[in-house]
């Protein structure tokens, strides 16, 4: 789960980072009172969507010459002016896609005075076990980039649960990104205050790009882009709370509700599937015969008849699919569960496109007699590769 | 042959009394006898578990009760996701050897919290989020279906769950059978990784040859590969096929697991394909093929 950049800043705010003054806003009727809370001169106006990319992202809506998602504003008046020009429309990012997204929400901040711009993250490194600062003094640009072509810039630092972020840990970063002087003080709090708040929250990314050292030698927070692990949020409440549902797919907020994993993607086959990797073979083996997954469904193990129709009602929303892939091999999950909830789910929406089922597994005969004596026009396959082909057969017509 | 498990291992189950843990259990039980020895719960000790077909089991009071009055030395955990992970620190605690974790969706910060425990204990865990490990016809532990199972062979060892199955599937339907099949489990943090399961299939004289199912994200897959390059300059070399899953995968997405999803350029599956390649091993473009391929291999 995403939040805000603004949800973010107060949030990491609450365990003791330093981040500037900022109010966020709904409406350009706001813009002018938020900023007279803050301190001036300089005041930066913040697109608040869930991508990345914003200051260098255009609006749909104002041609290409118009200034991008993040602006900065030399008096109140200009303020005004820019979040009358950024709210409502729609901000293209090199990672929103085509479609771009809606700025419903702006972030109106104290600007600052950088003297230099430094990249930190945290996440779980997966090769340890352990949470890890991934840093860099090539800040302010894409990390990702940086990766790529000078990878000797990038420094991993991992952290043992046991013991935390400890006086050796925060040298290490420290050097790393070259702090001193005031920045190297502020180092010994805000490095542990960034590890409280992943731990404590469940974090999934706690990305900081860029963290400055501002002209006065300080650090500051200036852009910070959190997620957290959708596993843990049954126990943050409040983190719950932040989630902003406009920034995310209608279909894919109905698939959560019952605790399913929705890909939307560009093809025409709709696929229901119990597996991650089963689901990624799937979408594979369809495009080996020339066609493309338009969404993907992961029931995953366990589920009941009831969430098993609600898979299948979910996959057959999407107008874009043209046939469906039911691609089940129980381990956990029983064939006759899945039978019982694709006969339930189409009783309720009927079938108007071709529909493939291969089911093998525990309970298999029982879900192929479920199955054979609805009267559904379903068509039976053997195999993964047999049913690929049986639904692309049937698309191609 | 097999590794890690066979028809002398004893198991406990955390989680007996669930709907899932009962389930299971009475088809570990139905599958040759597999020595299922008790359950635990915290309030239910010194009652008896009753499957659907009579069968009985007692119940213990925590792992370690178990552990001494059984002498079991395995454990296989079905305990929701909140409570996962002090289910597996219990059996760390309680010094079983193996512990097989089912539960899907644990929190990753827990498992950090077990994974800094596990290192510095004598336990061996395989997941969470896995299907478990089968031995044929001695040993099932977990949730594979036991049916598409043939003692012959092979060793599987995968990080997907459901394409565990269809390796087991395919190498049943090409008569080569399998010694044992593990999977690793799909989750970022986890117990077993590909290394320790091939190193013990190189060991196993039972097993000829080897299937390995990766997924994209992380390294593993990569570092396998290397493992594997080490291992045949000291002759230690089996044939072997493979699969990539989430070859088509749009990039920056999570496709369900936590641990699927390729940012940067880094654990795409052409990035690992290349590197299973240059390892030896054959890697199937399709996953319908996984058993046509290794007979490819085994044929020359």
């Amino acid at each position: 789960m995403n939040i805000h950049e603004y949800q973010a800043k107060a949030l990491l705010k609450g365990f003791g980072a330093p981040v500037a003054q900022g109010v966020a806003i709904h409406s350009a009727d706001e813009a002018a009172a938020a900023a007279k809370q803050l301190p001036g001169p300089l005041y930066v106006v913040k697109s608040q969507i869930h991508a990345g990319g914003r200051g260098k992202g255009k609006f749909k809506e104002l041609g290409p010459d118009a200034k991008g998602g993040v602006r900065l504003a030399k008096s109140i008046d200009e303020v005004v002016a820019h979040a009358k020009d950024m709210l409502g429309n729609t901000l293209v990012t090199a990672q929103t896609g085509e479609a771009g997204k809606q700025v419903n929400r702006l972030y109106i901040e104290d600007g600052a005075d950088i003297a230099r711009e430094l990249y930190c993250s945290l996440l779980v490194d997966r090769s340890v076990g352990r949470v890890a600062f991934v840093v860099s003094t090539e800040g302010g640009m894409d990390i990702e980039a940086v990766a790529h072509d000078t990878p000797e810039k990038i420094h991993t630092i991992a952290i043992d649960p046991e013991a935390g972020v400890t006086a050796d840990d925060i040298a290490k970063i420290s050097a790393a990104l070259a702090l001193e002087g005031a920045a190297a003080e502020d180092a010994k709090s805000l490095f542990p205050a960034l590890y409280k708040a992943f731990n404590e929250k469940d974090m999934a990314l706690l990305e900081i790009n860029p963290l400055i050292v501002m002209t006065n030698g300080h650090l500051r927070v200036l852009d910070a882009k959190v997620s957290f692990d959708g596993n843990a949020l049954f126990r943050h409440d409040d983190v719950k709370a932040l989630r902003d549902e406009t920034e995310e797919d209608a279909k894919e907020i109905e698939a959560s509700k019952w605790d399913l994993a929705y890909v939307a993607l560009d093809g025409n086959i709709g696929c229901m599937v119990n597996g991650a990797g089963l689901a990624m073979a799937t979408m594979d083996i369809i495009k080996l015969y020339g066609k493309e997954p338009a969404n993907f469904c992961d029931v995953g193990g366990g589920a009941g008849k009831e969430k098993v129709a609600a898979a299948f009602k979910i996959i057959t929303a999407d107008p874009k699919v043209e046939g469906i892939l039911v691609n089940i091999f129980g381990g956990i999950m029983k064939c006759d569960v899945i039978a019982e909830g694709v006969i339930a789910a189409v009783k309720e929406v009927g079938l108007k496109v071709p529909l493939v089922v291969r089911l093998e597994g525990t309970n298999v005969e029982l879900g192929k007699k479920i199955l054979n004596e609805s009267g559904l026009a379903i068509t039976a396959a053997d195999d993964l590769d047999d049913a690929a082909k049986k639904i692309v057969a049937a698309i191609n017509g | 042959m097999s590794i890690l498990v066979n028809k002398n291992t004893k198991v406990l189950v955390q989680g007996l009394t669930g709907k899932t843990g009962t389930f299971h259990t009475e088809q570990a039980l139905a599958y040759y006898g597999t020595q299922m020895v008790g359950g635990i719960h915290p309030k239910k000790g010194g009652e008896t578990w009753t499957g659907s077909k009579g069968e009985t089991l007692p119940i213990f009071t925590s792992v370690a009760e178990a552990k001494e009055k059984t002498g079991a030395d395995a454990s296989v955990i079905y305990v929701p996701p909140a409570g996962a992970a002090d289910a597996i620190i219990e059996a760390i605690d309680a010094e079983i050897p193996f512990i097989t974790c089912i539960t899907e969706g644990i929190p990753v910060m827990d498992m950090v919290r077990v994974k800094a425990k596990l290192d510095k204990s004598k336990s061996r865990l395989l997941g969470p989020n896995c299907p478990g490990i089968l031995t044929p016809e001695e040993c099932k532990i977990g949730i594979m279906p036991g049916s598409i199972f043939r003692k012959g062979s092979v060793g599987i060892v995968s990080r997907s769950g459901t394409l565990t199955y269809e390796a087991v599937f395919q190498t049943s339907n090409e008569g080569l059978g399998q010694t044992t099949a593990v999977g690793i489990g799909g989750d970022p943090v986890k117990g077993t990784e590909f290394i320790d399961v091939l190193e013990m299939f190189l060991a196993d004289e039972a097993t000829t040859s080897i299937i390995m199912i990766g997924e994209i994200g992380g390294s593993a897959e990569e570092d396998a590969a290397q493992f594997l390059i080490d291992e045949a300059k000291k002759g230690r070399k089996k044939p072997m096929a493979g699969f990539i899953a989430g070859r088509t995968a749009p990039k920056g997405r999570t496709m369900g697991h936590a641990g699927a999803v390729v940012s940067g350029g880094k654990g795409d599956a052409e990035s690992k394909i290349a590197a299973m390649e240059a390892a030896g091993i054959k890697v199937s473009p399709s996953p319908a093929r996984l058993g046509k391929t290794l007979v490819e291999v085994l044929k020359g």
